[in-house]
This record gives structure tokens, C-alpha cells and sequence, in this order.
């Protein structure tokens, strides 16, 4: 068993409204950067044991499917980072 | 007949609604906490609103990975009645029990006010006692209540047997202006492919009495027990 670190981000799927990404658009725009494009997305740094890279990212996909993630809207990547 | 009322860290309208259960509706109803599940035979199961585990990752979706949840799901599996209220809408949507999802509002902020609805389908168990298109004032509260049905985006559908109530202007026309999440069609009372499973986001339990300025959302309860007593 290894010790992995793993980033997992979240971000919503190709055509979803993103509410909050507007509104911050709008919030740098009046400040003086305006933007073509903004997306949020949700990081998360999870650090734990598997038999290898592959395990790791198989985990960490389980992980999106059972909870991170919401399917209806969400898409996810993994980067496995030991 | 017995309902239970399930309360999560964070469940807020518990007490509301087992008070308009028992005291306004004269339904016998247990509060039940999560962690004790739901071993007795209960004929209905009601979600409550509030803030479950702070709405921590998305509103419901820690509550919907709780034990708890496979008794609800064993209950709806064998026809019981399960009704899941604002932030209960969020769980039952979490938990797949319902299509879609409940997220963010269009305009990202809390919203707190009465609403109008139109019964879109009166011949479930939670609207056999109104009629179909009638209009119902029910308030709201939440700031993670825009309905988005499955295969997100701009080719998401929901057929319409799966609508129980849509946003609607006091005339029951379904406008943009009476949609006040931005909602995918207005919709946001949402039924399960066997029509015992409701999550609907406005709060009957606020409108089951004339003093609280409107009784139209008795009716759900009531048309819950009828269902039950005709069916039983």
C-alpha cells in the first residue's frame, strides 16, 4: 500500500447554468477586468492509501460516483499526484 | 395510519410539520431522529426542511448517504408514501428517488416568500384532493431550488407524468416572471416513476392554516391519509 495524494475537481457539465460564475463575472467587470468567459469548479485534495496509481484513480472515481459528484449536472477529473 | 417524521443535523421544519400531522390534520405522527432508522411500519415517510449537515458539499447530499435512507427507499420500494419538503426535496433528488436535481438559483441568492403553484397531476397521492390546474399558494425558502431534470444542460426533459406542481403567475399561467428560481419549466414538486415519491420545494406545513394566510397546503397531507385509508 502506497500513500496517494489526489486532486479531484468538479465542475459543472457543458451547458448548466452556473449562477455564481455570472455574478463574480459581473463583480470583475466592475472592477475593471472584463471577462469572455468565467467557470467555477470545486477542488479537492484527498490523500490516501491504494495498491497503486490505477487503484488510486479507481478509487477516487468511486468516490465522485458515490458522493462528490452529482451526475445530473457534474462532470469530473482525477489527477492521481503520489 | 401512522406518519414519521425524519429529522437530520440541521432539519429545521421538523417540529412544523409533525405539529400540522398531528394537531391540524389529526394524523398520528413520530418524529423520528436519523440514527434510530425506521423499524416500525410506517405508511408514510415525510423529509423535513432545513439545512441538513449545513448543506455542506450540495443541499441533501449527505443526508441522502445516510442509513436512514435505505429504510426510505425500502418503504417507497413497497408503495409507501414518501414526501420529501425543501431541503427534503434535495435529499429524495440526492437519492435518486426522484429524477433530476435541486441546485443553485438562477439568481444566486436566498429566496423567502409565498408562491403560486398549479397542480399539474392531480391522480397522485399528495394532489387527489385538488383539482388539475387549480392554483395554490404555498410559500418558498431556499437558495438551492432550481429544478434541473436528468441529461443536464439544454436537452434535459421530464415527462410529465413525473410533474406535480409548476410555478405559476395567480392565474396559473406558467410564465418567466412566476418562476422564481429558474426552474427547467417552472417545475418544482417532482414525482417518482410510481407517483409515491413527491419532493417538492415550497412548504405546505407554512400553509395549513387560515392564520399562517393560507390552508391550500393542508391538502397534501390530507390527500396523503386519503390514499392511504382507500388503499389499506
Amino acid at each position: 500500500m502506497t500513500d496517494f495524494l489526489v486532486r479531484i475537481t468538479i465542475s459543472l457539465k457543458e451547458g448548466v447554468l452556473d449562477p455564481e460564475a455570472s455574478l463574480i463575472r459581473r463583480a470583475l467587470e466592475n472592477l475593471g477586468f472584463p471577462t469572455g468567459e468565467l467557470k467555477t469548479s470545486r477542488q479537492f485534495l484527498v490523500r490516501f492509501h491504494a495498491e497503486n496509481a490505477d487503484d488510486a484513480r479507481k478509487r477516487a472515481e468511486a468516490m465522485c460516483e458515490r458522493l462528490l459528484a452529482n451526475p445530473v449536472i457534474h462532470r469530473y477529473e482525477i489527477e492521481v499526484m503520489k | 395510519m401512522r406518519f414519521a417524521v425524519v429529522q437530520f443535523g440541521g432539519s429545521n421544519c421538523d417540529r412544523d410539520v409533525a405539529y400540522v400531522l398531528n394537531d391540524v390534520c389529526g394524523i398520528d405522527t413520530d418524529l423520528v431522529w436519523y440514527k434510530e432508522g425506521l423499524s416500525r411500519g410506517y405508511d408514510a415517510v415525510i423529509l423535513p426542511g432545513g439545512f441538513s449537515y449545513g448543506d455542506y458539499l450540495r443541499a441533501g447530499a449527505i443526508a441522502a448517504r445516510t442509513r436512514i435512507m435505505d429504510d426510505v427507499r425500502r418503504i417507497a420500494g413497497r408503495n409507501g408514501l414518501v414526501l420529501g419538503i425543501c431541503n427534503g426535496a434535495q435529499i429524495l433528488a440526492e437519492s435518486g428517488l426522484v429524477p433530476g436535481v435541486f441546485t443553485i438559483n438562477a439568481y444566486p441568492k436566498f429566496i423567502c416568500r409565498p408562491a403560486y403553484l398549479r397542480v399539474e397531476n392531480p391522480k397522485n397521492p399528495f394532489t387527489l384532493l385538488y383539482a388539475g390546474g387549480e392554483v395554490i399558494r404555498i410559500p418558498i425558502a431556499h437558495r438551492e431550488g432550481r429544478y434541473i431534470p436528468p441529461s443536464a444542460g439544454r436537452t434535459g426533459t421530464l415527462k410529465e407524468e413525473y410533474v406535480a406542481f409548476r410555478f405559476c403567475d395567480p392565474a396559473g399561467n406558467i410564465t418567466h416572471e412566476s418562476n422564481p428560481n429558474g426552474s427547467f419549466e417552472n417545475i418544482t414538486g417532482v414525482l417518482s416513476s410510481g407517483g409515491n415519491v413527491l419532493a417538492m420545494m415550497p412548504h405546505p406545513e407554512r400553509a395549513s392554516e387560515d392564520i399562517l394566510g393560507s390552508s391550500d397546503g393542508k391538502r397534501i397531507f390530507l390527500s396523503m391519509a386519503r390514499f392511504i385509508e382507500e388503499n389499506s
